[in-house]
């Protein structure tokens, strides 16, 4: 596979380690309830198509990227820095 | 036998001796091993899979059911090589497999005999019953009866390689269609690789006598070759199969590199193992021909049409003087006319057609609308027996070429998922099957040469848009096939020959209910054998059909998945081996704790102490048990460099450490330390370590030695994506530093020996220290209950400040202690590693609830207050477990249980974690978790090491086994140092003379000043007249290189910045190692070890990536690159450098 990193270009999925859902970036307020973190923690949609995951590109710039990827056709079809989804 | 005037391939005038099962023969250069073997009229080659029958070659190409031999090479035996694709050379020395004792007389020759019990899914029906019989009986006497090779059972030492390639197009296949396609992108400036898995370009036209641009095809593809490696846009690989494709334009390849010489040259490696990457791609992989199904049909001498000519025409050989050609179409009048020309015209022309017209000028005997009823001779064809309506003939021939028509090659499009579809009487790839690629020539479905040139160039042009006109030779066209799949009469008939599948199989599939494709092959084992069915696979469909009703379209082909051809898993796993699966990382004190006898132990990577051996000492326990004790009454030294640092700097640093950690750590005082424990978002305990305030928004957090990767990475998380928002920067910093712990009551004398001024230090505090001239860091922390310090330097003067401080500590009575003592310290006091937080067990488990700060949030801390979670009875909590009685030695991993219970896991109460004698309190004590364990300290509880089979009684206690207090740690300290003014000395990284081969020289770079530039506020930082550089580039001024390393950070290379206005600095001098690669072929080295697109680099180009297994910074230079790695890895990655530069050099 190849995920083009926002900072150093397409690169070879070696150099990234991928971590699971997007969710994880909306981390919920402390007292946001059992069900919200339940939710953060635990629950995925897993969906066959365009899926949000989050990748960090550990053997490169050390950036966490959100990657759009289609979970069928396994299509990338978009990388963006984490931080910035974040914010 | 051989045929003169024919045989291209050859040189005639030399000679090479090889042997076959022992016996002296002869052939040429040139020659395969299936050709020299024909010439020398040698007809079995191999006994089949399952009934040991005997078996010739059917082939002359890669996709050969029957000729796998043994070859022993020159790294050893080889199972299972295709005779059809190993290159002759002198001496070369083959054996036949899966006979015994011999090819003509094989003993289990008798399942022959028995064929009418052994059908598809006998094993299944036969050995079923008792299930316990599988192991002992039924696999050993199958696995004995059916194979293929035998593996020599002796260590592979065979030399393999891999490498990463990059191009625009490529092509796959060297035919007509692919030379084309080729030719067209290499014309057009494209960057192309060609491959071909043959050892000569030109596909069929290497078999045929076919005209191409007005001369011989084969001299018209050597033409376009020698054109293509002319181009240095263009790649050009022979003997590279391409074995998988997968996504994003990712291919694999294996190439032949030493496997086929006689005597390949020292760091030759034997294959090389590609990983391609490429915008677009042509398929090009041709066609085979198919096996037609009729009795006898495995006979030594029944072989394809195709390989008939290309054995006549490339190499010159017949495999009999008396050819009988059957099938239903072109290639029987082909093959008749091709043997009529060399004076031996066939002996019988089948033509399964009713009404077809005998070949023109051909004088044979000729049968329309015939089928062959059978073969008759067991050990090669004697005759053959003709069926025309009602009438049969048996006539006498030694070899029957069987012209069953063409099978497209369309497997590699298919590995992505697409299914082939059946159009026109072919199987062909889907549209849009593989992204990016462009199907061409005979694997597109097309006959005749001149279609393939036109669609290979067309394909060209289609899958990279170019214009232009596009120049095709002048070349035949050839009609299509149309012979059976199958002759439906009596008598066995093979489809799988490699796995002896017969036409009787797959209808007993069909009848017992296995009617799809997928479950037809699962039962028969149908395309499961080495070939895969490459010959088989549509007749064996087309058998299914008619047996189920379907059509061949309805019924389809079994799944393609990778590798296309066998691939060996020391190819796949090339470059994996010892330091290119783990790299070493040495410490600083590794030469000196090498020479002291000290035996290692891996810690992740790295390589530690275990303990230092001291004359009179005969176990690991003896050393063990002294060093404790010197720690414990005088003084130790322990190099902890490998613990996890990172340097945390910023206005948002204090909050950013109060996210991560339980607890509040931006009200941790400047020069004071703090144990802080670090949960995951789940709530369990994720890491421990200390965090030091060096200044006011300047902090170091240590991780324990596993964790320092993980912990970096979570660090990231957190600043990048949890709190964004926070000014702050971190970088690990443990390659820059050597720190060492100095522990015990004599502590402070050692300190003293090294450090003119000892800082008076109240526990858990620090400074920055003066060690003997070199700016240090001290740390009063302990992890072995004793009065203790880490004092660290940059890593240059770690061996040097280790010697002094073994020598002070050996001057008071102490020494150098290992991971065993260290560990026994630690067990004593109750400090929790890796060990006791594995994974499973909460702050509250282990003790340490009351860290969790109550005044602020943090990583994990809402989800550890879940009513599972949170501390109470419900939970196992950390305690000490001492042995009672005899029985001493406990174990980590036993079970606990009550006294009387008995010892099953419904019973058990909790488990050990760690365990050791301990020298200190003269018992076997353990750390362990116990169900509500803190309320029951003193409580007897059974304890039961199952796999050990230790059984004995423990008694419940704190897990602080010493000096709960703490005095000994916190206490006054006394003792001044006896300051002998030492001198530390910068010991260089590594020492290595610059090597060269091939053009090509490595050299390790002096060190030069590194430091990392971290800009903080958004300010915009410029650095001596050069700019913060934008990713993937650098800027130089003067010796100076400012360099992008990472997100957000950039490392100054050649020259101190002093203080920078908006960017912390953080010096990383003595953290990375230089290497210089330089020369023309530097980019083709480096392909061996780094996953990058080198040669498009620009001249200042940054990027950061991996060298093999091993963090990369590399840096384009005018002459080659300069690369940069961990310090600790240093002698690896030169090693790897080195070891790819020779094999690379060695191929010139
Ligand atoms: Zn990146």
């Amino acid at each position: 596979m190849r995920v083009a990193c926002p900072l150093c270009g397409d690169r070879d999925s070696r150099e990234f380690t991928p971590v699971g859902g997007a969710e994880l970036v909306a981390r919920p307020a402390p007292e946001a309830g059992a069900e919200a973190w339940d939710d953060y923690l635990h629950n995925r949609v897993n969906a066959c198509g365009p899926s949000q995951e989050l990748w960090y590109h550990g053997a490169g710039c050390a950036s966490w990227l959100v990657v759009e990827r289609d979970t069928a056709s396994h299509e990338v079809l978009g990388v963006t820095l984490a931080r910035e989804v974040a914010r | 036998m051989r045929v003169q005037g024919r045989g291209h391939a050859l040189d005639r005038g030399r000679s090479l001796p090889f042997s076959f099962d022992g016996q002296m023969m002869h052939g040429h250069p040139g020659d395969t091993l299936a050709s020299a073997l024909l010439a020398n009229d040698q007809r079995v080659i191999a006994r089949s899979f399952k009934y040991h029958r005997p078996r010739g070659l059917f082939s002359a190409g890669p996709e050969e059911p029957n000729g796998l031999v043994t070859v022993r090479g020159p790294w050893g035996p080889v199972p299972n090589q295709r005779a059809t694709m190993a290159e002759l050379y002198e001496g070369f020395c083959a054996v036949s497999q899966n006979r015994w004792p011999s090819l003509g007389f094989d003993v289990l020759g008798v399942n022959d005999l028995a064929h009418p019990w052994l059908g598809a899914g006998f094993y299944y029906k036969t050995f079923m019953w008792p299930p316990k019989f599988w192991l002992k009986l039924y696999e050993p006497f199958i696995r004995r009866a059916a194979g293929i090779g035998a593996l020599s059972r002796e260590h592979d030492d065979t030399p393999q390689e891999k490498a990463f390639a990059f191009c625009d197009l490529l092509v796959i296949g060297g035919g007509p269609a692919g030379l084309m396609a080729a030719r067209e992108a290499g014309r057009a400036g494209k960057r192309v690789i060609l491959c071909d898995e043959q050892s000569g370009f030109g596909g069929r036209l290497l078999g045929e006598r076919e005209e191409v641009g007005g001369m011989p095809g084969h001299l018209w593809a050597a033409g376009v070759v020698a054109e293509l490696e002319a181009m240095p846009n263009v790649r050009v690989m022979a003997r590279t199969c391409v074995t998988g494709v997968y996504d994003h334009g990712t291919f694999a390849a294996v190439e032949r590199v030493g496997e086929h010489l006689a005597k390949p040259g020292a760091d030759l490696p034997a294959t090389c193992f590609w990983r391609i990457v490429a915008g677009a791609s042509v398929l090009a992989t041709g066609a085979v021909e198919r096996m037609v199904a009729f009795p006898g049909n495995d006979r030594p001498g029944v072989m394809a049409g195709g390989a008939v000519r290309s054995y006549l025409n490339r190499w010159g050989v017949l495999a009999g003087p008396r050819v009988a050609v059957f099938g239903g179409g072109a290639g029987v009048a082909r093959t008749a006319r091709e043997l009529a020309a060399v004076g031996l015209p066939p002996v019988a022309v089948i033509d399964s057609r009713a009404g077809a017209e005998a070949p023109e000028g051909v004088e044979a005997p000729f049968f329309a609308g015939a089928q062959v009823a059978a073969v008759q001779g067991r050990m090669g064809v004697q005759s053959v027996t003709v069926q025309a309506g009602r009438t049969r003939e048996k006539i006498g021939a030694d070899v029957l070429a069987v012209c069953g028509g063409w099978v497209p090659q369309v497997q590699l499009a298919t590995h992505l998922g697409a299914k082939p579809e059946w159009r026109d009487g072919l199987f062909l790839a889907p549209d849009g099957a593989v992204p990016g690629m462009v199907v061409a020539g005979a694997a597109a479905g097309l006959a005749g040469t001149a279609e393939a040139l036109r669609s290979g160039a067309e394909a060209a042009v289609k899958a990279l848009g170019l214009t232009g006109d596009v120049e095709l030779p002048e070349a035949e066209d050839g009609p299509r096939e149309e012979a059976p799949h199958f002759v439906d009469l009596k008598g066995r008939a093979f489809l799988d020959m490699g796995n002896d599948v017969t036409v009787k199989d797959i209808r007993l599939a069909a009848q017992e209910g296995f009617a799809r494709a997928e479950h037809t092959k699962r039962y028969t084992t149908q395309g499961m054998a080495p070939d895969q069915g490459r010959v088989s696979g549509e007749a064996a469909m087309a058998v299914l059909a008619e047996a189920t009703g379907r059509t061949l379209a309805e019924t389809g082909l079994t799944t393609h998945r990778p590798p296309f051809a066998p691939v060996s898993i020391g190819a796949m796993g090339a470059g994996g081996r010892g330091k290119g699966f783990a790299p070493v990382r040495e410490t600083t004190s590794h030469a000196a704790t090498v020479e002291a006898g000290a035996p290692m132990v891996e810690a992740g990577l790295w390589y530690r102490a275990s303990y230092f051996p001291r004359e009179g000492e005969s176990t690991w326990r003896e050393a063990c048990d002294r060093e404790v004790r010197m720690v414990r009454e005088a003084v130790g030294v322990c190099d902890v460099s490998t613990l996890g640092k990172i340097d945390v700097q910023g206005p948002g640093a204090a909050a950013l450490l109060d996210l991560l950690y339980t607890g509040k750590m931006s009200g941790l005082k400047e020069g004071r330390v703090r144990y802080g424990l670090m949960l995951r978002e789940d709530g369990h305990v994720m890491d421990d370590g200390t965090v030091a305030r060096l200044g006011a928004e300047h902090y170091l957090v240590t991780t324990t030695t596993g964790a320092a990767g993980p912990v970096m990475r979570h660090v990231d998380f957190a600043a990048q994506v949890l709190a964004p928002e926070l000014d702050v920067q971190a970088i690990s910093v443990t390659e820059h530093w050597a720190q060492f712990a100095v522990a015990g009551p004599r502590a402070r004398a050692v300190l003293g020996a090294v450090v003119q001024e000892v800082p008076d230090l109240p526990f858990m505090g620090c400074a920055a220290v003066d060690v003997a001239g070199v700016a240090g860091r001290l740390f009063r922390i302990s992890f072995s209950g004793e009065a203790g310090w880490e004092l660290a330097v940059p890593a240059r003067y770690g061996a040097a400040l280790w010697a002094a401080l073994v020598a002070a500590a050996e001057a008071e009575g102490g020494g150098a202690y290992g991971m065993e003592a260290l560990n026994v310290l630690r067990i004593e006091k109750g400090f929790v590693t890796h060990a006791e937080i594995h994974g499973r067990v909460t702050a509250g488990d282990v003790g340490l609830g009351g860290m969790v700060s109550p005044s602020k949030d943090c990583i994990g801390k809402v989800m550890s207050q879940r009513e599972g979670l949170a501390d109470g009875p419900h939970r196992e909590q950390l305690v000490g477990l001492r042995a009672v009685g005899a029985v001493k030695a406990l174990s980590a991993g036993a079970f606990l249980f009550d006294e009387g219970a008995e010892a099953t896991r419904v019973n058990a109460q909790g488990y050990t974690t760690s365990a050791c004698w301990s020298p200190t309190l003269e018992s076997g004590i353990a750390l362990g978790f116990v169900k509500d364990g803190r309320a029951r300290h003193g409580e007897r509880m059974s304890f039961v090491d199952h796999l050990r089979d230790v059984r004995t009684v423990v008694e419940v206690c704190d897990p602080v086994f010493l000096d709960p207090e703490g005095t000994r740690m916190r206490g006054p300290v006394e003792g001044e140092g006896n300051w002998g003014s030492p001198s530390l000395k910068a010991a260089a990284p590594l020492v290595r003379e610059a090597v060269e081969a091939g053009g090509v020289q490595l050299s390790v770079l002096e060190p030069r000043p590194m430091f990392a530039v971290l800009p903080l506020g958004g300010a915009k930082v410029t650095l001596g007249g050069m700019g913060f550089p934008a990713p993937g580039e650098s800027a130089a001024k003067g010796v100076a290189r400012l360099c992008w390393w990472g997100a957000g950070q950039a490392m100054l290379i050649g020259a101190e910045p002093g203080r920078v206005k908006g960017a912390a600095v953080v010096d990383q001098s003595d953290a990375w190692v230089g290497f210089a690669l330089e020369g023309a072929g530097a980019a083709e080295v480096l392909a061996r070890l780094v996953p990058l697109e080198l040669e498009t680099m620009a001249d200042g180009a940054v990027a950061r990536s991996l060298l093999g297994h091993m963090p990369l910074a590399l840096v384009r230079t005018g002459a080659g690159f300069a690369l940069y790695t961990f310090r600790s890895m240093a002698g690896t990655a030169w090693g790897e450098l080195e070891h790819a530069l020779r094999g690379v050099a060695a191929r010139a």
